[in-house]
C-alpha cells in the first residue's frame, strides 16, 4: 500500500463514519459538526484527485458558509437539546432497510458493469482540476450558465428575505 | 484508484443520506441529509471526470477532457447554496408558525 491508497482508505472511513454519526447523534449541533467532518473528508478526496479548485470551493462554500448557516438556524431555534421528536422504531427500521436494499442493488449492479471493470481514476496528476483550466472553461464555454447563476442567487436572496420577513 | 471504489463510496454516502431522510423527523437533519446526497454525487462527478481524463491522456497528452464534469460540480454547489438559503428560510418560517421543526406536523394542509 502506498501513501495514496492509505490516504484514500483513511478519508473514505472518515467520510462514512462521520456520515453515519450525522444520522445517529441526537443533538442537531453534533450532527452539523459531523457533517463538517464529512465535507472535510470529501475535500481531501478532491485534493487526492488533484481537483484543487473544487476542493477549496467545497471547503469555503460548504464547510464555511452553509454549515455556519445551519448552526445559526439551530442556535436561533434553541434546538440544542435532546427533545427531538422521534419516529416510531418500525418506521426507522423500514427506512434503514429500504436504504440498505437500494445500496445492495446498486452495488451488485456496479460490480457487474463491464464498462467500469478496468477503469481507474487518475490520482495526483492531470491538470484539468487546476484553476487555470477551469477558469478558462467557466468564462468561455460556460459563461452564460455562470451569468444565469447570478440571477439564481439574486432570486434566492429575494426569496429568502420575502419568506423570512414577519408578515 | 479503481473507479469502482469511488462509486461504492459515493453510493454508501448517498444511501446514508436516503436513510437520514427516511428515518429522521427533524427538518434540519433531513435538509443536512440532502446536502450529504449532493456531496456524494459531486464526489462521483469528479472521480468520473478524472477517469475520462486518464483515458484521454493515454491517447493524447495535454488535452482537457473531463473539464465539463468539474464545471458541473461547481454549478451543483451554486444551486445547493441557493437551495440552502431558501430552505432554511422556510424552516425558520415553519418554526415561527408551529414552534417545532417536526416534519410530521406538516402532514395536513388545513389549520
Amino acid at each position: 500500500m502506498n501513501a495514496i491508497q492509505i490516504l484514500f482508505w483513511f478519508l473514505s472511513a472518515l467520510a462514512l463514519v462521520s456520515a453515519l454519526m450525522v444520522l445517529l447523534s441526537k443533538n442537531p449541533v453534533h450532527s452539523v459538526l459531523w457533517l463538517v467532518g464529512v465535507f472535510f473528508a470529501i475535500s481531501g478526496h478532491y485534493i487526492l484527485l488533484n481537483a484543487q479548485f473544487i476542493a477549496i470551493v467545497n471547503l469555503i462554500v460548504y464547510a464555511g458558509a452553509i454549515m455556519v448557516l445551519f448552526l445559526f438556524v439551530i442556535m436561533l431555534m434553541n434546538l440544542n437539546k435532546d427533545t427531538e421528536p422521534q419516529k416510531h422504531i418500525w418506521m426507522k427500521l423500514a427506512g434503514a432497510i429500504s436504504a440498505g436494499c437500494f445500496l445492495m442493488i446498486l452495488v451488485s449492479l456496479i460490480k457487474q458493469a463491464p464498462e467500469l471493470q478496468a477503469k481507474t481514476a487518475m490520482m495526483k496528476d492531470g491538470d484539468i482540476g487546476l484553476i487555470a483550466n477551469l477558469g478558462k472553461a467557466l468564462f468561455s464555454t460556460y459563461v452564460v450558465p455562470f451569468e444565469i447563476s447570478s440571477i439564481l442567487f439574486l432570486s434566492a436572496m429575494v426569496g429568502a428575505a420575502v419568506i423570512g420577513k414577519k408578515d | 484508484m479503481p473507479i469502482q471504489y469511488y462509486i461504492f463510496l459515493s453510493l454508501a454516502l448517498f444511501c446514508i443520506g436516503i436513510a437520514g431522510v427516511l428515518t429522521r423527523r427533524n427538518a434540519i437533519i433531513i435538509f443536512m441529509s440532502i446536502e450529504l446526497m449532493l456531496n456524494a454525487v459531486n464526489l462521483l462527478l469528479v472521480a468520473f471526470s478524472k477517469m475520462h481524463h486518464a483515458v484521454a491522456t493515454a491517447i493524447d497528452k495535454g488535452n482537457t477532457v473531463g473539464t465539463d464534469g468539474q464545471i458541473f460540480v461547481f454549478f451543483v454547489m451554486v444551486v445547493a447554496a441557493a437551495e440552502v438559503s431558501v430552505g432554511l428560510a422556510i424552516i425558520v418560517m415553519m418554526y415561527r408558525n408551529a414552534h417545532s421543526v417536526d416534519v410530521n406536523f406538516l402532514n395536513r394542509l388545513k389549520n
